[in-house]
């Protein structure tokens, strides 16, 4: 009986302290910048190191002195995967916080979920998800006013792949693809984009992001006898698939993966299996592979330096895109202050910016601003990549 | 809970009135009513759950297909053939109850683990149709665009317009559940839930009666999907998943199964929790749930509405 | 690459069927011995399996204990999880229904899921296959060794049991107690700890389970849930409470996902499965090898 009555005294107290726990932020004298990222949840890959990035380049930035005297104020939510929270978060840090600009989400979806939000308040929104579709207003056939994202467009990746295999004189392919937002998008570009490399698609099969085990699909692959496998995915189906196509004894037949591949932890998992699999990187996974007059160069080696020194674990493609995304807000704070209004014009026409993925070359009719140039491809090569011509 | 007292949904209904008001006082909870608003949607749905599972004792833990049908069919309406956000929300409701009564029928026929497991494989299916069906839903990546609200050139295009327009509903159907529960219906479904043959022997149309509650639950879950897709203006496979079915079962068992109050309740308690002050760490969040629902299965079985009657309990002794 | 039959193709589907089949199989098993002796549907039964998993990266990976210890060392740690749930989520509750204990369960497996992603992490983790990963070509079909230790495993699991319940006084006290607790509690069993066994009992083969398959799809901390349904769904299909009716339960709807997977549609590889679950549901909801009376008999 005790027990319960404490319980209930727990509860009714737990309750009234769910009103003081959030609190009012109320910051002055800094430049202030809101973040959303999927920092739990199912894209926690996405945005843990998108999370750590940008908290580790403020801390840089501020230790440097700010940015022209004032604080950098990183205000990060974190959204869990969740359309919802997305929304509540981005609404939250533009009316409560009171931001000058959101980076942000790391979900496609979610991404194209907050867009409404950023132009109802117009306040700039950076995000660090893949999808075209956040830049490019299928109506108008223009990029939402503003509207930026940092990641390079799947065109751009599958571009990267059906180039390589052209000039491999490939073109009868099987493609697989998991059936989440990553996967379909993936999947629809590869589908766009194959006439005009002439590609053949022999087999389009799919599987579920917690599936074991793909030994169906690519049985029934094999079948077909394609000259070349491309797969999507993200997350522990890129692995067991490599795993699959090697114990079926498939590895006669080139494989290529998306690049969301790019990780080594990847490569750890496949156990061996990921030699000779290629895979479209951008700059800031093979830093340390990229020619010393690489332009790139020596931003990405700095960023893989800092950040596997502050947090021990390797570096992340993903965090490369909220890298890219603050600094070009930190960039344009310098430049014209915490005006919202200044902030998007001045994006919109930055060009030849040096990013962690490519560099950026922004227009009214570009809040992308990056090309098929800002993929390389790699291939494994003892446990690592390496550079392909 | 026989008799349910007028005064408090008047008490409530005023409280729900000078909400927003009041948060605009207040910096710190200024965004609440935001929340509100999805606390609203969410008890729609748990209202006709409460009535389903607390009243008729049938369970289901796959109601966020229904949540999901319902804004779908309103989003795939007004986005792909431009129809009224309102008609596309009645012919929701009316497919919904369809498939209510398509698989109701069967699945109520069988009892306990196997109505749960029916339930659930529904839910489940229909999630992987939302996600497979790129087509008409957009797939995983979700369907955006979605228009707001109007009524006859009033734009339901703020946080207050919404949260007034939905917390109508709400009180609405409250209301007419609580008559409802107090009719012969009502009396006929705790009949049911208390023991199926006698109520048989005594005349009631068993199978019609939870047919009628299920197909009524899934339509007001319907309705609270549409009201989601028009305020959220996107919608993805993510929201229906067997993880929300299993969001709405602790909101109900939270609040109190027997009571329809404890739908309310339970439902803002975990809506605010989710969202506000459970922040960061989802794996944190999932295990404070997993918690909140033992405890309350362990030591509190009638959730918080039975607290008051505990308490009173303590004072009379 | 030389194209391959369609015999061989269609073999190969089986073979896989069967194997992730073992796994449904194992995890219906579980599923019935905690109802035959509860009549409670165990909704955390899928985290065992992943909890199997997970565990022996820890031993034999991580702390590098060799094969032969870390098995029966992750299987204790498993078991002692089960007993701990038993203890401590179904034994304290007051009033039973069928409600009240679904819901119990349910919460169980989330908490377990939680703590499982707080402690690894989200990655998967892998662990090495028993007997080398040389695949074995077996009439073009491609078969891993590891595939023969789960199928090998359940086959052990299916004999040990039947032993243990036909032969030995304790296993037939835990069938007494599912045929009629109060009688059995009249002869002098004591029902309490039969629960606690059969709960034991379905964490080791749920743990087993997951040892065995993580060589072959890795492992991580939310593949409890699905595992859990599709279990379920085969121990309602071979009719709730009839082990070999499990076994030919998880046997064919593993071979339904990997030829639906196949021949019809890899996206709706999960949905093949829940569809066959309903059918059976709407129509015998005894399913293949139980029998109507005693479903009848029993109280939920």
């Amino acid at each position: 009986m005790t027990l319960r009555r404490i319980s209930i005294i727990a509860i009714i107290c737990f309750f009234g302290m769910g009103l003081l726990v959030s609190q009012a932020n109320a910051f002055d004298g800094a430049y202030k910048v809101g973040g959303v990222f999927s920092v739990t949840g199912r894209a926690s890959f996405l945005g843990d190191p998108e999370k750590k990035t940008v908290e580790m380049l403020a801390e840089q930035i501020n230790k440097a002195g700010g940015i022209n005297g004032k604080e950098l104020k990183l205000v990060i939510y974190d959204d869990e995967g969740d359309a919802t929270k997305c929304n509540l978060k981005v609404k939250k840090l533009i009316t409560n916080d009171k931001v000058c600009a959101v980076i942000g989400p790391s979900l496609s979806g979610l991404s194209l979920a907050v867009i409404p939000v950023a132009e109802k308040y117009k306040t700039p929104l950076v995000s660090c998800a893949a999808s075209y579709k956040i830049v490019h207003n299928e109506k108008t056939g223009k990029p939402y006013k503003w509207v930026f994202k940092t990641p390079q467009s799947d065109s751009m990746a599958v571009e990267a792949i059906y180039m390589h295999l052209k000039n491999r004189g490939i073109n009868k392919i099987a493609i697989m693809s998991v059936t989440s937002g990553y996967g379909a998008s993936g999947r629809s570009e590869l589908i766009r984009l194959a006439p005009e490399y002439n590609m053949n698609i022999i087999a389009d099969e799919k599987y579920g992001p917690k599936d074991t085990d793909m030994t169906a699909q690519l049985t029934k692959i094999k079948g077909m006898a394609p000259a070349a496998i491309v797969n999507w995915s993200i997350g522990p189906t890129q692995v067991t698939m490599i795993r699959n196509w090697k114990d079926l004894g498939m590895t006669a037949v080139p494989l290529y993966q998306s690049h969301g591949f790019g990780s080594r932890k990847n490569i750890e998992l496949a156990g061996g299996a990921a030699e000779g699999v290629f895979c479209p990187l951008g700059a800031c996974n093979i830093a340390e592979q990229l020619p010393a007059d690489h332009p790139q160069k020596s931003v990405t080696m700095d960023y893989l330096k800092s950040y596997t020194a502050k947090y021990n674990e390797p570096l992340s493609s993903f965090g490369g895109h909220g890298w890219d995304a603050l600094e070009l807000v930190v960039d344009a704070l310098s430049a014209v202050g915490d005006d919202k209004a200044a902030i998007r014009d001045y994006l919109e026409k930055k060009q030849g910016f040096v990013g962690q993925h490519g560099i950026f070359n922004f227009s009214p009719d570009d809040h992308n601003g990056l090309s098929k140039a800002a993929f390389s491809m790699v291939i494994v090569k003892d446990n690592d990549w390496a550079l392909v011509d | 809970m026989l008799r349910i007292a007028k005064i408090p949904i008047a008490v409530f209904a005023l409280f729900i009135l000078v909400f927003p008001w009041m948060a605009c006082q207040i910096p710190a909870i200024e965004h609440y009513p935001d929340i509100m608003v999805f606390a609203g949607i969410y008890c729609l749905i748990t209202i006709g759950l409460s009535l389903l599972m607390g009243y008729a004792g049938q369970i289901s833990i796959g109601h966020a297909a229904f949540f999901g049908i319902g804004a779908y069919i309103s989003g795939i309406l007004t986005v792909n053939y431009g129809m009224n956000p309102w008609a596309c929300m009645g012919i929701g409701m009316a497919v919904t109850a369809v498939v209510a009564a398509l698989v109701g029928t069967p699945s109520l026929k069988l009892k306990g683990h196997y109505l749960a497991m029916a339930t659930l494989a529904f839910g489940i299916i229909v999630f992987i149709i939302f996600n497979e069906e790129t087509q008409w839903t957009g797939g995983p990546d979700g369907m955006s665009g979605i228009p707001g609200l109007s009524l006859f050139g009033f734009e339901f295009d703020s946080v207050e317009r919404y949260y007034y327009l939905v917390w109508g509903i709400v009180i609405a159907a409250f209301i007419f559940t609580v008559n409802v529960i107090q009719s012969g219906t009502g009396r006929a479904l705790r009949a049911i839930h208390a023991s199926e043959s006698a109520a048989g022997a005594m005349g009631v149309d068993v199978a019609r009666f939870k047919i009628l509650v299920f197909v009524y639950s899934a339509v007001l879950a319907s309705l609270a999907g549409s009201f989601y897709a028009h305020y959220l203006n996107f919608i993805n496979p993510a929201t229906f998943d067997l993880f929300f079915s299993i969001k709405l079962l602790i909101m109900i068992a939270l609040g109190g199964m027997h009571n329809i109050w404890g739908a309310i309740v339970g439902t803002g308690l975990i809506t605010f929790l989710s969202n506000e002050w459970l922040q960061y760490f989802e794996e944190f969040e999932v295990i404070v749930y997993g918690a909140i629902l033992l405890f309350v299965t362990v030591i509190l079985p009638e959730g918080l509405a039975g607290v008051p009657g505990i308490v009173k309990g303590w004072f009379r002794r | 690459m030389e194209k391959i039959t369609l015999t061989s193709q269609l073999l190969q589907y089986l073979i896989t069927g069967l194997t992730v089949g073992s796994v449904y199989a194992m995890v219906a098993v579980g599923f019935n011995i905690i109802y035959n002796v509860t009549e409670i549907i165990n909704f955390a039964q899928g985290e065992f399996v992943m909890l199997g998993g997970l565990i022996m990266v820890f031993f034999h990976v991580s702390m590098g204990l060799p094969l032969i210890l870390a098995f029966p060392t992750t299987i204790v740690l498993v078991t002692v999880i089960g007993i701990l749930i038993d203890r401590f989520a179904i034994r304290p509750i007051r009033r039973p229904s069928v409600l009240t204990l679904i819901i119990a369960t349910i919460a169980v497996s989330i908490i377990i899921k939680g703590t499982a992603s707080f402690i690894w992490g989200k990655d998967p983790f892998d662990l090495p296959a028993f007997s080398g990963r040389d695949p074995i070509n077996f009439l073009g079909a491609v078969v891993q060794p590891q595939y023969f230790w789960v199928i090998g495993f359940l086959i052990i699991t299916a004999i040990a049991l039947s032993i243990f319940f036909d032969r030995t006084i304790i296993g037939k006290a835990m069938s007494a107690c599912a045929d009629n607790p109060d009688a059995a509690s009249l002869v002098g069993i004591n029902v309490k700890q039969m629960i606690l066994l059969s709960f034991a009992l379905s964490a080791a083969i749920g743990a087993v389970a997951g040892i065995t398959i993580t060589p072959i799809s890795l492992m991580e901390y939310d593949r409890g849930a699905m595992l859990a349904v599709k279990g379920f769904a085969a121990a309602i299909l071979g009719g709730l409470g009839s082990f070999p009716g499990a076994i030919l339960g998880g046997l064919i709807m593993g071979s339904i996902e990997s030829f639906g997977a196949g021949l019809v549609s890899s996206g709706y590889k999960d949905a093949f499965a829940l569809i066959v679950l309903l059918v059976v549901l709407f129509f015998k909801p005894s399913g293949l090898m139980g029998s109507i009376e005693i479903s009848k008999i029993k109280r939920f």
